[in-house]
């Protein structure tokens, strides 16, 4: 059934396809493919073999072999820690479990690269605050904790990255079918045997998806290894790209390494979403129940109360404590003195919001960059949302490819294509002016926008266009008083998932701001680089307030809307 | 001879009452329906049989086993329960193959390999799954997945079967000839069923007996034919199919009709029973009731205000009073036409109090 088929609309269809690709194809696909381009053809000549030589340098390599092993074992820790308290919340008679679900899910709002941050604060080898107490009071000779290391920086990921997991498998453990299990139990299973046949069996896909998505987002993940891996030599691919494009600013030398490394992340990130495109497609049943009986609830008898005091504890420390860091050393006079009250103040607050420029113009530039990304990525993607969904036309397949880029294409990868497209080599040179950062943020988060308005779409049913048509409005009419209303929605939160994490932004920015253009993520980073680290915290501070309001009102508006 | 009883059982639920103070035995073999309105506790029931609902209070047995007994603090888990369950969206598992899902059961009681091959094979056949049984379930349509769920249910050859709307997600074609599938089954294997449904027709033609329930009480357990024909009560009676209600004054012991100025039954006479009600309601079935002349003194008139073609039957709208009732003939019987006059008569109506 298509929405669009009679003779005259022909010609808009056309028109809509075109611009829809048109759009698609020069902010991502041509970025990307210069890459690629520029990754294998050295001059006029192709040349594979050098692509391989660099990679084969010892730095590229060890950048190669950091991110996969920070990559598995942030995938192994999330995974564990998003199912484990996924069941826990759901499945047991957990106490507090609603508050406990709620505050699983807060670190996905916190930017991870401030909580790296502030653990860098709490955990390094010699100043660290944990370190040093016990280094002071227990006559501990070392560091009790080295966060500058692989597991230090992978169980930072974790922190923060679980979410993915937890909130993949909470979903599909509440819409399960209670009768799946219910009748493995009426045939005998007890709750151990259903546990391990019947329902990690039918919520494997969604663990997998999960675990390959954080997967996918630790690879090419710059702001925690940034953070914890530079002091020890810790480089993963988006930070040597980083830090090879910034010390040489912008050689031919280091833009091909960099293009070789983000043709790795581009083949890799393919490859995972194909393989949990693959496993979603081949595992992913109708396991969703008609009737609402609540789903057993496996008493944790003598458990009950130290599962709860270990999920607050997870809590308290994941999450309270690294955010009280943030919060303190924001308010210190300066680094490096102690906690009391004489030494905190609220000045550091009024000078990067009234005095200090380069804070002040940072938090104008990512209010305004995420304000406008959003709106044209907002509408952008309703529009490239309905042919995709909707519209039956000639065409729609390169659509439907290219749709799927945004989602497999990481930031550094979105950054690093748009320097080579809008530096001057086609004539257009918006290179470090805010312009070219708000073309890599739309890029970047095309993907949210297509995904939260083909869900609204895909709720608007054909029949409801085909009955405004019986009545007699033309496809236009339609569309403005039938589609645009349904949808909305569905905009509302595109924009939104936009608009929020590009407050935060950092692996995109920091490849591409010019001394006037830093955002937010980037002036807290570079602040914290330049050992300015009372004020980075307090900006980060002031950050972590704005999202969390950003995030309440969503909450309030979605929930009101009816997303 | 009893099997299943439950004995004064209640179940609250915070302060609502899911289910009053239940009483009833089941024969061996039995076919017992719990039929009702969405809401009446027909489900909380079964499940507090099958053991996924604790009991507040009364106690449930099979033969002469205690399986829940709040007040003797005892409490069977459904897995020791040993019965067979059938469940509306069906609950087969989609990662198992079709024969797994049949096999499960009797893998869990650890039978040897060559007796779980038969009795899965044997539950197969009877429900005509040999062929589809390496496949996996998702690929059959929802007749498929029932007949799943019951090959399941049937391969550890259960005293008792207890199945919750299992029809109810089925085609209405499908859901007839399922029907008679589930009462061949029984046939042939003997076991007692225990049929949650909201659907009197499905309940009317499998039950031995049914138990008709509203709101967590009892109103009636009887034959299909009793409940039928000697409903116990105003809500049985509108429950049960087609009916019509007539208001009517209690004026002196004859039964008024308001604003209406025809001719009542000579026999419009409130029952001895009812005679303290100001306000009783005269019950009779669409197709118990026949055209009579205008003459005829226990004919009631009215003024035909629709007339409807059905097929088998004639649907007829009459007017008396400010109240409509309808009359359902045969087709072969030519009735009066819209805006004509007639009269009729009622071959067993009942009398209930307009708020019982």
């Amino acid at each position: 059934m298509s929405a669009v088929k009679t003779k005259s609309s022909f010609g808009v269809a056309q028109l809509i396809l075109f611009l829809s690709i048109a759009i698609l194809v020069v902010i991502v696909a041509f970025p990307v493919m210069l890459i690629l381009f520029n990754a294998f053809w050295v001059g006029d000549q192709f040349n594979f073999q050098g692509a391989i030589e660099i990679l084969q340098q010892p730095a590229t390599y060890e950048a190669l072999r950091n991110s996969l092993i920070i990559a598995t074992m942030s995938t192994i820790g999330s995974t564990i820690v998003g199912t484990f308290f996924a069941w826990l919340v759901t499945r047991t008679d957990l106490p507090h479990k609603t508050f406990m679900k709620s505050m699983f899910l807060v670190p996905f709002m916190l930017p991870s690269f401030i909580g790296a941050m502030a653990w860098k604060m709490l955990l390094s080898p010699n100043a660290g605050f944990i370190n040093r107490f016990f280094m002071d009071n227990f006559g501990f000779t070392g560091p009790i904790f080295n966060i500058y290391s692989y597991l230090g920086i992978s169980l930072v990921e974790v922190m923060y990255l679980f979410p993915f997991v937890f909130i993949q498998v909470c979903g599909a453990l509440e819409r399960m079918d209670p009768t799946l299990e219910e009748s493995a139990r009426i045939s005998g299973a007890g709750l151990f045997t259903i546990t391990r046949k019947i329902t990690i069996p039918l919520v494997l896909p969604s663990i997998l998806s999960g675990a390959l998505l954080i997967m996918l987002y630790s690879m090419a993940h710059f702001g925690t290894v940034a953070v914890l891996g530079i002091e020890n030599g810790i480089y993963n691919i988006p930070v040597l790209i980083y830090e090879r494009i910034h010390q040489s600013a912008g050689s031919f030398e280091s833009i091909r390494l960099g293009t070789v490394l983000a043709t790795v992340l581009v083949v890799s990130a393919a490859f995972i979403i194909w393989l949990q495109r693959k496993i979603l497609g081949s595992g992913h049943y109708q396991i969703i129940g008609g009737k609402s009986f609540r789903p057993m609830e496996l008493k944790l008898r003598g458990l009950r109360i130290p599962m709860m005091l270990f999920c607050f504890a997870y809590i308290g420390f994941t999450i309270v404590l690294p955010t009280v860091v943030i919060f303190l050393v924001g308010s210190l006079k300066t680094y490096g003195l102690s906690f009391s009250p004489e030494n905190l103040s609220l000045d550091n607050f009024k000078f990067i919001l009234f005095e200090f420029d380069v804070t002040r113009d940072a938090i104008f530039n990512s209010v305004s960059l995420g304000f406008t990304a959003a709106i044209i990525t907002m509408f952008a993607g309703v529009m490239i949302s309905y042919v995709i969904v909707k519209m039956k036309v000639r065409g729609k397949g390169i659509l439907e490819f290219l749709g799927m880029l945004p989602f497999s294409v990481p930031g550094s990868v979105i950054a690093l294509g748009v320097i080579l497209a809008w530096s001057g080599q086609f004539g257009i040179n918006i290179y470090n002016t805010v312009w070219i950062i708000l073309v890599a943020y739309i890029a970047r988060y095309m993907a949210f926008s297509l995904k939260a308005n083909s869900a609204a779409l895909e709720q608007v049913h054909d029949s409801l266009v085909e009955a405004s048509r019986a009545c007699g409005a033309t496809m236009w009419q339609s569309l403005r008083d039938i589609v645009l209303p349904l949808v909305r929605p569905g905009m509302l939160a595109a924009f939104f998932l936009i608009f929020l994490p590009s407050l935060r932004e950092l692996t995109v920015s920091i490849m591409l701001y010019a001394p006037t253009t830093r955002t937010s993520g980037v002036a807290i980073y570079t602040l914290n680089e330049d050992g300015e680290t009372v004020i980075s915290a307090a900006l980060a501070a002031i950050a972590l307030i704005i999202i969390v309001i950003g995030q309440t009102i969503i909450n309030k508006v979605t929930k009101k809307a009816g997303v | 001879m009893s099997y299943v009883r439950l004995v004064n059982v209640t179940k609250r639920f915070g302060d609502v009452i899911a289910v009053n103070n239940l009483n009833y035995e089941i024969g061996k073999g039995e076919c017992f329906s719990m039929l009702g309105p969405s809401g009446c506790g027909k489900t909380t029931t079964l499940r507090m049989v099958a053991g996924f609902e604790d009991l507040t209070e009364g106690e449930v047995w099979v033969g002469d086993r205690l399986l829940s007994s709040p007040a003797k603090n005892h409490y069977t888990p459904p897995e020791k329960r040993n019965f067979g369950m059938v469940f509306q969206a069906f609950a087969v598992w989609p990662h198992l193959s079709v024969y797994e899902n049949v096999a499960f059961p009797l893998r869990i009681r650890k039978l040897d390999e060559k007796e779980i091959d038969q009795r899965t094979m044997d539950a197969l056949r009877a429900t005509n799954l040999v062929s589809a049984k390496d496949g996996s379930p998702d690929y059959l349509s929802g007749g498929g997945k029932q007949r799943v769920a019951l090959a399941r249910a049937l391969a550890i050859n259960p005293d008792v079967m207890l199945l919750d709307e299992p029809l109810s997600s089925l085609d209405p074609h499908l859901r007839e000839e399922m029907r008679f599938e589930i009462k061949d089954l029984q046939m042939k294997y003997g076991f007692s069923i225990i049929y949650v449904t909201h659907d009197q027709s499905e309940a009317m033609a499998l039950s031995d007996r049914i138990l008709v329930m509203k709101l967590g009480v009892v109103q009636q357990i009887d034959t299909p034919l009793n409940i039928y024909n000697h409903p116990a009560n105003k809500f049985v009676f509108s429950f049960i199919g087609l009916s019509n209600f007539l208001s009517a004054k209690n004026e002196g012991g004859r039964a008024v009709v308001p604003n209406h100025s025809g001719q009542l039954p000579a026999s419009f006479v409130v029952p001895e029973n009812l005679a303290g009600e100001t306000d009783v309601s005269f019950a009779s079935r669409p197709s118990e009731i026949d055209f009579t002349t205008m003459e005829d003194p226990e004919g009631l008139h009215g003024v035909i205000t629709r007339k409807a073609f059905l097929g088998e039957i004639v649907d007829y709208q009459m007017q008396v009073g400010d109240q409509f009732l309808r009359v359902q003939k045969g087709r072969r019987d030519p009735g009066p036409e819209p805006g004509e006059s007639c009269a009729v008569k009622f071959l067993r109506p009942f009398w209930y109090a307009e708020n019982e």
